[in-house]
């Protein structure tokens, strides 16, 4: 059950209708200078030897398909299996993407790059491998979110990163990818925009989706290996959409597996406080492409609302935005709420802490599960471990004030 | 012809250069948008040029970001800025050009938007975060109307790229003074601009206007040598925003003299 090979984006960077390169001339000559570098470099063996070597032996590589036995009976339903992102080294899926981007940006004769950072767990990976490749790290972090993730903050310091507070509009995320664009015109000459997700002016969304594409390879191959065929149901969360992107590329053309992703329906999808782009949102531009996107009637952009604040980002990439209306991807929601309960279900049943993030993609599987027989399989993309949600989540449940 | 490009011949047989004013529209609230543009055509501008804010402006600097807070603040949308444009479009004798990021353009839609930006009396428009690339988004629309698209051109456009910019180019072309955002500037690098400048001339007879940190003067005198004007927009914005519309004449006065005399 295979469809026509699957080629996106097109050579103009677009995945139908959606991405382009919508950013200031002044960044056209760079984006044009890393479309070619990604094009002539990455796929040079010389390349692909070291990516994969500390892929292996720094990242911790392959990661492993775990049969989640107990969360599967307890759910009654299809087998249940997790793929181990967490257990990554900084523990997300994040750095599969900063390690692959600034082995690129090296050889690119780049030796500073500027990131944003919503939850921190991408600044914390490009501080990482800024610390391993002896490379200069800025970080741009919304206030509020330096509020928020006060250890990841104080993590990219120790790793010699220098985090830089951003106090304009909303000062969030979508408020740090502005400033990262804007000091990015600014140090265009010797600076490499390391993208975070899925997101961004082409080649970004490509380049992001093919270093992460390395959890969907590697699942299919594990899960066959356990099985002897394909799953029925991967589940990934969507914030910009990398985890999810990365998951889903190698399954694809497999038209008999489907393909779930997960945005974060905050305290409701009908409140208007939730990060449901795709679900909720209308088409636009923003951060260089076209893209579904939460916005005014008159084209401002708004503010996404979610617990997990990696998710809290008012847009999804293109080719989920492209995914979605070409119908090969299914895309649902899951509120805070949920994911909360799913949180502490993972973290009783089998012993491992997920990212919020990475619960809303549990959040969503565990009801699924629960329809099918148990000869059905789903595979959840377990994109971060939650040791950096604990405070929040001791917050949100009112445990504060007994310490 | 539109008036933008009739603008610029009366300024060439005049061995002119242009000033351009941009404002935030809405900064203030619309009469001071209307109150603004009188001004500013009284003090001697040559084009307007009407900013429409947008929640993520990722090319502009610290002043500019907060006049368009301010502006949305104020209840000020695209629709808001053409309706009160169209409503003065009679006593307005200098071009109006429009700056907005390309999505409040998306979301108006953009056959509407080039019908009203027409009636409103709109004879430019530029789209900071609209590259060569991408332009047919808005051309289609736009070519039925007089309104030009006008390109910018940056220090780090290759020349290859700048030929391209340079060829069918409409109105000016906005050369982007330095690598960076919108903001005031204490010095920038000539020599490189010039470079750049020159090359575009060789490949089209377009005005090429320098823009991005001009403040002063002594800063326009600098580039005027080699251009056919200057765009100035955060010290008026920031002078506007604080009620010293004196300055501003001043400064227009300031480069129009210089303007006559460099040439
Ligand atoms: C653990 C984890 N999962 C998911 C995400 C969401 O990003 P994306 O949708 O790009 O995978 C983040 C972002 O910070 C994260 O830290």
């Amino acid at each position: 059950m295979k469809m026509t090979a699957y080629k996106m984006p097109d050579q103009h960077g677009k995945y139908g209708a959606f991405g382009g390169k919508f950013v200031p001339e002044t960044l056209m000559n760079a984006i044009t200078e890393l479309e070619d570098a990604y094009n002539t470099i990455a796929s040079t063996d010389e390349f692909q030897e070291e990516f994969t070597s500390l892929l292996k032996n720094y990242v911790g590589r392959e990661t492993p398909l775990y049969f989640a036995k107990r969360l599967s009976e307890k759910t009654g339903g299809a087998k249940i299996y997790l793929k181990r992102e967490d257990l990554n080294h900084t523990g997300a899926h994040k750095i599969n993407n900063t390690l692959g981007q600034a082995l690129l940006a090296k050889r690119m004769g780049k030796n500073k790059v500027v990131a944003e950072t919503g939850a921190g767990q991408h600044g914390v990976a490009t501080a990482t491998v800024c610390a391993l490749l002896d490379m200069e790290a800025v970080i741009f972090m919304g206030e509020e979110d330096i509020q928020r993730q006060k250890l990841n903050v104080y993590r990219m310091e120790l790793l010699g990163a220098k985090v830089v507070s951003v106090t304009q509009g909303s000062r969030t995320l979508k408020d740090a990818v502005n400033e990262a664009l804007r000091y990015w015109v600014t140090n265009i000459d010797d600076t490499h925009y390391i993208m975070g997700s899925v997101l961004g002016p082409h080649p970004f969304p490509q380049i992001v989706r093919d270093f992460q594409s390395v959890i969907g390879k590697e699942t299919k191959e594990q899960f066959y290996t356990v099985e002897n065929k394909l799953p029925d149901y991967v589940v990934a969360c969507i914030g910009g959409g990398s985890n999810a992107m990365g998951m889903f590329y190698p399954f694809i053309e497999d038209q008999g597996v489907s393909l779930i992703g997960v945005e974060a329906a905050g305290k409701g999808i009908q409140t208007g406080f939730h990060a449901a782009s795709l679900t909720k949102g209308k088409k636009g531009i923003l951060h260089g492409a076209y893209m579904y996107l939460l916005q005014s009637e008159d084209g401002q952009i708004q503010e996404a609302h979610s617990i997990s604040a990696g998710l809290d980002y008012p847009g999804v990439g293109p080719e989920h935005s492209y995914l979605m209306e070409e119908g090969r991807v299914e895309y649902t929601s899951v509120t805070d709420e949920e994911a909360l309960s799913a949180f502490h279900l993972l973290t009783r049943t089998e012993g491992i802490i997920p990212a919020l993030e990475s619960s809303h993609a549990i959040a969503h599987a565990v009801k699924i599960a629960a329809e099918l027989p148990a000869d059905k399989s789903i595979v959840i993309c377990l994109s971060g471990r939650g040791d950096k949600d604990v405070d929040t989540i001791r917050k949100a449940e009112g445990r504060a004030e007994h310490e | 012809m539109n008036k933008l490009t009739e603008r610029f011949h009366r300024l060439k047989e005049n061995g002119e250069k242009a000033f351009v004013a941009y404002i935030m529209g809405g900064d203030g609230g619309m009469e001071r948008l209307k109150e603004d543009i009188f001004s500013l055509q009284a003090s001697g501008a040559d084009v307007i040029e009407v900013g429409v804010p947008f929640s993520d402006p990722v090319a502009d600097g610290p002043v500019i970001q907060d006049a368009g807070l301010r502006a949305l603040e104020a209840g000020t949308t695209l629709s808001t800025i053409l309706e009160t444009l169209r409503v003065i479009k009679a006593q307005v004798r200098v071009p109006l050009i429009l700056m907005t990021y390309i999505n409040p353009v998306l979301q108006y839609g953009v056959d509407k938007f080039a019908l009203d930006s027409e009636n409103a009396g709109v004879s430019g428009c530029i789209f900071p975060d609209l590259p060569l690339e991408e332009e047919g988004l808005v051309t289609g629309a736009l070519s039925k109307t007089d309104i030009s698209v006008i390109r910018l051109a940056s220090l780090t456009s290759p020349e290859e790229r700048l030929k391209r910019l340079a060829e069918d180019s409409e109105g000016f072309i906005y050369a982007v003074t330095v690598k960076g955002v919108t903001g005031e500037r204490a010095e920038l690098n000539a020599a490189e601009l010039e470079a750049k400048i020159s090359k575009l001339k060789t490949y089209t007879n377009t005005p090429v206007l320098a823009g991005f940190g001009i403040s002063t003067p002594s800063l326009a005198k600098k580039v005027l040598p080699f251009c056919d004007g200057v765009i100035v927009g955060s010290k008026i914005v920031n002078a506007f925003h604080q009620g010293k519309r004196e300055e501003v004449d001043e400064l227009i006065k300031g480069i129009k003299g210089l303007a006559l005399t460099v040439k």
